[in-house]
């Protein structure tokens, strides 16, 4: 049972939720104390030893369901007929052993498997298909594309070449014994592929997300398909948590020079008062005000939505953000993205200020006129956008003001810097005022964005 | 054998708990027993006023055990929490001794003698009778055990929660000057939490993680009748299936058990025979506590009602 214990935990891990060694020590502290007896319970127990979120205890119970739910072997067609005839045929059996005797004579020449699938004992059966699951190590599955590998190594196992033989021979000599072989053959390679596939589902899911969500992470934000985007939104929460755990903790810096006497007089009241210790006051350090211009026109939307989302994911990090929306004129969206669902906020955003051509300068002027107040010397500014302009004036002088103002202006460009300046491109004298300029198409230049612009407050 | 009959002794600690007026799910009783069994505090996360503290009162009531509280809030430290030296007791006894001192040092002829004489009392003032021990320090010294209540873990600051994992882990504490103090008996430990923020992984990972939601309707059911015993059988049925009928709304706080209870308890006090639509009406205040809640939910009192009386009917 241990063996079958450190199944789980891998099924586990797989399914995302963290074990520690120390945690499934407990765990198994805890089920030698309730036994295997209750499924009930022990699904409880390793709820409360190994999950320690609402997220982990659901994919847990998930993976405990799909763990010790079994495929069942599939019973012969016959077999609702056999129960049928049951009363006769343990009369016949009874009236002329010399029968049964007979039959028994013929399975004795088949090989094991040919027996065991005969012999329709369903117990016995997954008893094999378990025990050659372990041994073509079946938990080391990976990828989908292994199953045909794997379901042929565990009907190696059980022995199919000998069936394979018995078949043969039997076909000559018992046609009909061969036929109901055949059948339950069919039904074993049914249930082994289960099995497979199940184990593919329970060990195979950590590693072909790992590779899905590499792919995800370097494709360019605004040429996903739309099925991706849900498994995109997916992938900027993890990103999200990741930030927020790299950076929440709020980290205190002393400032010498202010003693606080209260916590002094403390410290040394065990040698009368006599400071031998000093403590100093501490100041919280600053957390990043992030003022954020999105343009939402075309081709950047996509960008811009995620970027979004990243940005308003981020609250434990993040004291104060604004974010503002444009494409010919500029709005507020803090709001609308703070009170609905990522879906409604976009949509929302894009009826108010996603229509029209992009117009740099409008926008600029229409935030410089309406929010300026908004920044502060603690405030980074961030720009999102292709500084695509549709050759209108791009008003640098008011990004300059706002360069001014503020701690950073960051401006992230969808774009590929070979296409900066060209065409309408106004990069190069929007640049001139930024602290940073950064590409920024693909999760992972997000990310890494994202991560700088905290880290400068750290 | 006690492995062979956990569901026994899991039911065991279902009935003792429910007899303290404490109704709990199998989930929770798992977690007592499993708490009990393998020595683990237990961390129990939930919304507001599903009866996270209440379980903890009803675990020291039902062992007979004393419960000690430690409320956790930002800036709460060490000295607050474990131990702090009583300094003006050590100032004041330095002061009484002043004279002693000096016989005892009397005869000393060099400085060095005196020191040395000194020494031989050893550290006199640094010993338990100095300590005033916290809540934390208290529940170690229990000669019977005791069941320690750390209460919204979230409102305390990230420092704090690494000054736990002692205490957590090995029921012990470390005291510079004393050495380590370990647990006459080790206590249960219930931690709170609201989930205000995000806890450490360390701390976690020393205590069982229990999330008591919203309870069923039939549990509920049987809570508000075990708390509030005076109210009739229909009005019960009513207002619970009413409760969760107002759970499904997107409301800023979703009314949980303690303001099923206290409905409850309104409603017989105004001698309500059944789910009325003015009843409601007048007494939502005690069920939602902001006012755009109610406004939110008072356009679907009427539905709510019809629907509560008919799953009475039918059910």
């Amino acid at each position: 049972m241990r063996e079958n214990l450190h199944r789980f935990f891998r099924a586990a891990r797989g399914a995302g939720v963290r074990l520690s060694p120390a945690e499934s020590i407990d765990a198994m502290r805890a089920v030698s104390k309730v036994g295997f007896a209750d499924r009930t319970i022990l699904r409880d127990t390793f709820l409360l030893t190994l999950a320690k979120t609402q997220d982990e205890k659901k994919a847990l119970g998930d993976c405990f369901d799909l763990f010790f739910d079994q495929p069942e072997p599939q019973p012969l067609p016959e077999d609702g007929k056999a129960d049928e005839q049951d009363p006769s045929g343990s009369n016949s059996a009874s009236d002329s052993p010399g029968d049964a005797s007979g039959g028994d004579e013929q399975a004795e020449g088949l090989g094991q498997l040919a027996q065991m699938l005969l012999a329709q004992d369903r117990n016995q059966i997954s008893a094999a298909i378990a025990n050659a699951a372990s041994a073509a190590s079946l938990s080391d599955i990976r990828y989908f594309t292994q199953r045909g590998i794997f379901s042929g190594r565990i009907l190696d196992q059980m022995g199919i070449q000998r069936l394979r033989d018995d078949l043969d021979n039997l076909a000559a000599t018992n046609p009909a014994l061969a036929e109901r072989l055949t059948k339950a053959l069919d039904g074993l390679r049914g249930t082994v592929r289960e099995t497979v596939s199940q184990a593919l589902m329970l060990y195979g899911r950590e590693e072909s997300e790992n590779l899905r969500n590499e792919i995800l992470r370097n494709a360019p934000l605004s040429r996903i398909e739309p099925r991706q985007v849900e498994q995109m939104r997916h992938l900027i929460r993890q990103i999200a948590r990741r930030l927020r755990e790299r950076y929440s903790k709020p980290r205190k810096r002393q400032r010498r020079g202010h003693l606080d006497v209260r916590r002094t007089i403390r410290r040394n009241a065990a040698w009368g008062g006599v400071p031998f210790l000093t403590a100093w006051k501490r100041r919280h350090r600053d957390r990043p005000k992030i003022v954020a211009l999105c343009d939402v026109s075309g081709s950047v939307a996509r960008v811009s939505d995620f970027f979004l989302l990243l940005i308003h994911s981020l609250h434990e990090v993040v004291d104060d953000v604004r974010s503002f929306a444009f494409s010919g004129h500029l709005i507020e969206v803090s709001d609308i993205l703070e009170s609905k669902s990522p879906e409604e906020a976009m949509a929302e955003i894009m009826s108010k200020a996603g229509f029209g051509s992009s117009d740099y300068g409008n926008s600029f002027s229409d935030f410089e006129h309406g929010w300026m107040s908004a920044i502060t010397p603690q405030t980074t500014v961030i720009v999102l956008g292709d500084a695509r302009s549709n050759n209108l004036d791009p008003r640098a002088d008011i990004l300059r003001r706002i360069a001014e103002r503020s701690k950073r202006v960051v401006w992230l460009n969808p774009e590929g810097r070979m296409a900066w300046g060209w065409g309408d491109s106004e990069m190069p004298r929007y640049s001139t005022f930024c602290t940073v300029v950064r590409q920024c198409a693909t999760a992972k230049q997000l990310e890494r964005a994202v991560s700088d612009i905290v880290a400068s407050y750290q | 054998m006690a492995e062979n009959r956990p569901s026994a002794s899991i039911e065991a600690v279902e009935s003792g708990l429910a007899a303290q007026g404490y109704i709990a799910s199998r989930q929770i009783a798992t977690a007592v027993y499993l708490a009990q069994q393998i020595e683990k505090p237990i961390l129990v996360e939930g919304p507001a006023g599903v009866g996270k503290t209440e379980l903890a009162k009803a675990i020291a009531a039902w062992r007979g055990m004393k419960m000690i509280r430690l409320q956790c809030y930002e800036g709460l430290d060490e000295a607050k929490a474990l131990y702090e030296w009583k300094y003006a007791k050590q100032l004041l006894y330095t002061q009484i001794l002043k004279d002693k001192l000096g016989e005892v040092l009397g005869g000393a002829p060099t400085l060095e003698a005196a020191l040395n004489q000194l020494h031989d009392f050893g550290d006199v003032f640094f010993s338990k009778e100095f300590v005033e021990p916290r809540p934390l320090l208290q529940a170690l010294e229990q000669p019977a055990g005791c069941v320690l209540l750390i209460d919204e873990i979230d409102k305390s600051d990230a420092e704090f929660e690494s000054l736990l994992l002692e205490i957590l882990s090995d029921f012990q504490v470390t005291i510079p000057e004393l050495g380590t103090i370990v647990a006459v008996a080790p206590p249960t430990v219930i931690l709170t939490s609201n989930s205000e923020r995000d806890l450490g992984d360390a701390l976690k990972r020393r205590c069982l993680h229990l999330h008591i939601g919203f309870p069923e309707q039939r549990l509920e059911e049987r809570i508000v009748e075990s708390r509030v015993p005076g109210i009739s059988q229909t009005l019960r049925k009513q207002m619970v299936s009413f409760i969760h009928e107002v759970r499904t709304l997107d409301l800023k706080k979703l009314p949980s058990v303690s303001e099923t209870i206290d409905w409850a308890r309104v409603l017989v006090l105004l001698q309500a025979p059944e789910l009325g639509h003015e009843v409601v009406k007048d007494t939502l205040n005690v069920l939602l506590k902001y006012e755009a809640d109610i406004e939110a939910t008072m356009p679907q009192v009427s539905t709510f009602i019809a629907k509560a009386s008919r799953q009475n009917v039918f059910g």
